[in-house]
């Protein structure tokens, strides 16, 4: 178990690597940013003052070391536009996020798990159906399409729910289903593929042989054994939603990361946007860790693999 | 991110429908009740100090927060005394000032010449990075003459100061701008403006209040509005679903076919008009020019000759618009298009100007372009009915601005808002006087802006103007396409005006 996770952890540090050193030369060759910062009307000699000024014009694998230098030492730089502690930009909207993101989590649970159980326990019937339909209308819907419909029906018509900020706990209803509702569709597969394996086991035969009521046997016996994949799914589809907010906290100007990482790449803000990017890479491959972990803990045959 | 216009279109569509029948639930006017206003604008400025940014949202709350010496009165174009009672200028490098006695900051700090030298000479110097190097380099030096006297002298000849100090020149409190810098003006902003900033979330929200102790001889009249919040909102959908919802009171530009549409929600109104931004078209004519055809006259004739500017302005550009035959906005101190030849739309005798430079099959060339898209692909329409191929190019401003001034481009698809100045020195001498933006580069047009630019008799300044706008439209340097306008999406019951400048002023707005 010990090698299994220190191989792991390994991988886990050359994927943040990988993706840091990705983001770090994305960024930098997809424009200038001495240009941007100058902004409309600047001259030449102050674009290249601010160039000489930010180090700008040393050779790219140079300046990837020195950031890389900084940032292992805790030190993220300034904000190119903000002008402030990237550090504390990035703690400052993180809260916001991080509750988004759980939230959501916890609503595509809400959702997946009892339409899963549904699904599996009237398999190939109507309710089945119904609930595959669920899935696919989530996962086939772009999510800023979803939160549109969302804005328009309980904020324009019914007047509700506020459409935009994040002064109240109303401000996070909208966010939360658009941004969960595209996750549930994952885990009702696999509760649903879970419990019909189960449901067919033997030992559920017994169960049901010795007179145990249904309810009992589903949620008891089988949704017990279902739900272990759940776990680590979890795991994963957490970091994939604080990724996925970006585009659902510009929506609902939530004022998390996300609109923080909208805000700093249309000011070229490269930073922010690469301190944005590489936490929230940890954070995925933290989680994506800790499922496997968690999973091999379940299940011994996997650290096997 | 990019939502495509169309499904809001229906959403729109879908609500105003809604709204006609009665379905939507009746207003609850959160603004109109307690005398505030909600403003959502689509980016936040980087720091409120008007020397450190460079955003309309951030002129917009300097002009609140801030006062400056002199004012403009945007009806007139009248300069009327604000921190200043009156001035004069001494000679053709210096200006006298007597200010106004009296005046507080929002903390107390009395306003005296001691401000103005010090804000002056503060952003003035190189290193103190301010953003517009252009709204400050032109003063040489600010000297206390006594207790409410000021003497300015500017470095070169420079008659368009009085208009740099009615516009982003705003005045700072020296003991408090000494102790926390720009950093500290935009976490916690004292100026002496007509409002007072409540709070201020950067990158979220600003909320201004009414500055109670406001000078009373202000050419900033203070109205009844209390308070002023202003919502960063980057996403466009969302800023209409917040009007429509009433979440807030005013949203700004608004592209024309989504305020048509929304104009037919009852509980909003649509308020548009002219603004100082001219739109454009360069032709890169450099020596190494990527489109040695550009460099023939001919080619450019056609170029103007191809594009229908009079329907352009008509169907998509929209009210308040109208088109343009020089490259400066026509109010401007010196813009004119008298003697400048103008180029009818007829696309026949593009074809035969491409015919006589001889490209009868035509010819192909790439245009950048950064906003108003819709307006690009139009142009591209046109050109393409001309027999010019014209492959489009759409870059964020930034990146647009590199390829111009790496000489990558051929033709751009330019808007400039002179920084609301009203005078031809901060519009047409930015393409056309050498500066990096200048991809034509004629020596005679140069000197004579530059004679318009530094003499101090205005009719002299006046006549060299005149003659550089004719040369460059003779000369087909450029396609003078229009001026833009502004849409405003309103509360209906929410007074107040579109002004050329782009800038809502909370003074002086009412509610019915």
């Amino acid at each position: 178990m010990a090698l299994f996770i220190i191989k792991r952890l390994g991988l886990a540090l050359l994927v943040a690597l990988t993706v840091s050193i990705i983001s770090f030369v994305l960024l930098r060759t997809s424009g200038d940013a001495a240009i941007a910062i100058a902004g409309e009307g600047a001259r030449d000699i102050d674009i290249e003052a601010i160039r000489q000024a930010y180090g700008l014009d040393r050779p790219l694998a140079v300046q990837y070391l020195i950031w890389l230098g900084q940032t292992l030492g805790g030190d993220f730089g300034q904000s190119l536009y903000f002008k402030t502690d990237v550090v504390d930009l990035v703690l400052a909207k993180a809260p916001v996020t991080l509750l988004l993101g759980l939230l959501s989590l916890a609503f595509a649970l809400l959702v997946a798990i009892p339409l899963g159980v549904l699904a599996a326990v009237f398999a190939n019937s109507w309710i089945d159906r119904a609930a595959l339909a669920v899935a696919v209308f989530g996962q086939a819907m772009p999510n800023f399409f979803f939160a549109l419909l969302l804005v328009m029906l309980f904020s324009i018509t019914f007047r509700w729910l506020p459409v935009s900020g994040s002064g109240s706990w109303l401000h996070f209803v909208m966010p939360t289903v658009a941004l969960g509702y595209y996750a549930a569709p994952a885990f009702m597969r696999l509760v649903r593929a879970g419990m019909v394996e189960v449901l067919s086991a033997d030992y559920v035969r017994t169960a049901r042989a010795k007179g145990l009521p249904t309810r009992t046997v589903v949620f008891k016996h089988a949704l017990r054994n279902a739900i272990v994949p759940v776990v680590a799914l979890s795991a994963v589809q957490l970091g994939y939603l604080l990724g996925g907010s970006v585009v659902i906290e510009t929506i609902f100007a939530l004022d998390g990361l996300g609109f923080l990482a909208y805000q700093s790449i249309t000011h070229k803000d490269f930073p922010v946007i690469q301190a944005v990017v590489v936490m929230l890479s940890v954070i995925y491959v933290l989680l994506t860790l800790l499922g496997d972990i968690a999973n091999a803990w379940l299940d011994p045959r996997i650290r096997v693999a | 991110m990019t939502i495509g216009t169309g499904k809001m279109r229906i959403g729109l569509l879908a609500a105003a429908l809604l709204a006609g029948t009665g379905l939507l639930a009746q207003p609850a006017l959160a603004g109109k009740s307690d005398n505030s206003v909600h403003l959502a604008y689509d980016q936040a400025p980087e720091n409120v100090d008007p020397f450190f940014n460079n955003v309309r949202i951030g002129v917009i709350i300097g002009q609140h927060v801030w006062d400056t010496l002199i004012y403009r009165d945007p009806d007139t174009g009248e300069y009327k005394g604000q921190l200043a009672k009156s001035w004069r200028q001494v000679d053709d490098r210096t200006l006298e000032f007597d200010l106004r006695e009296g005046v507080k900051f929002h903390n107390g700090e009395e306003f005296d010449a001691d401000d103005v030298v010090y804000t002056l000479n503060f952003v003035s110097k190189p290193d103190s990075g301010v953003t517009t190097q252009q709204n400050v380099a032109w003063i040489e030096k600010a000297e206390k003459l006594d207790k409410y006297k000021v003497r300015v002298t500017t470095k070169q000849v420079f008659p368009a100061a009085i208009e740099y100090l009615s516009g982003p020149v705003v005045m700072h409190p020296n003991e408090y701008y000494a102790k926390v810098g720009p950093q500290g003006q935009n976490q916690k902003p004292v100026g002496t403006g007509p409002f007072r900033v409540a709070a201020h979330e950067m990158g979220k929200s600003i909320t201004l209040e009414k500055n109670p102790d406001y000078f009373k001889d202000s050419p900033k009249k203070q109205g009844p509005i209390e308070t002023v919040e202003i919502r960063f909102i980057p996403d466009r959908q969302t800023q209409m679903a917040e009007v429509l919802s009433e979440g807030v009171d005013l949203i700004m530009h608004v592209p024309k076919d989504q305020a048509d549409q929304i104009g037919m929600v009852p509980h909003l109104k649509v308020v548009s008009g002219e603004t100082m931004r001219i739109v454009f078209m360069q032709m890169n004519t450099l020596d190494n020019t990527p489109a040695p055809a550009l460099k023939d006259e001919r080619v450019r004739r056609a170029i103007i000759h191809a594009i229908d500017r009079e329907t352009m302005v008509k169907e998509i550009v929209g009210a308040g618009s109208r088109v343009i035959h020089t490259i400066c906005f026509p109010e401007q101190f010196g813009c004119t298009d008298e003697g400048a030849p103008r180029y009818e739309y007829d696309p026949a005798k593009a074809r035969q100007l491409l015919k006589e430079a001889r490209f009868p099959n035509g010819i192909e060339l790439n245009i950048v372009a950064y906003r108003e898209r819709n307006q690009t692909e139009a142009m591209i329409g046109y050109l393409q009915a001309a027999g010019i191929k014209a492959n489009l190019n759409f870059l964020q401003y930034a990146a647009m601005r590199e390829q111009i001034r790496g000489n990558k481009a051929m033709l751009t698809h330019q808007t400039w808002g002179s920084f609301s100045v009203n005078d031809v020195s901060a519009s047409t001498p930015v393409y056309f006087k050498f500066e990096s933006d200048d991809i034509t580069r004629d020596p005679e047009v140069r000197d004579l802006l530059q004679k318009g630019d530094t003499s101090v008799d205005p009719e002299a300044r006046k006549e060299a103007y005149g003659k550089a706008l004719a040369l460059i439209a003779e000369r087909a340097y450029a396609v003078p396409l229009y001026s833009l306008p502004v849409y405003y999406v309103a509360a209906k019951d929410l007074e107040f005006k579109a002004y050329a400048d782009e800038m809502p002023r909370f003074w002086e707005m009412t509610w019915n």
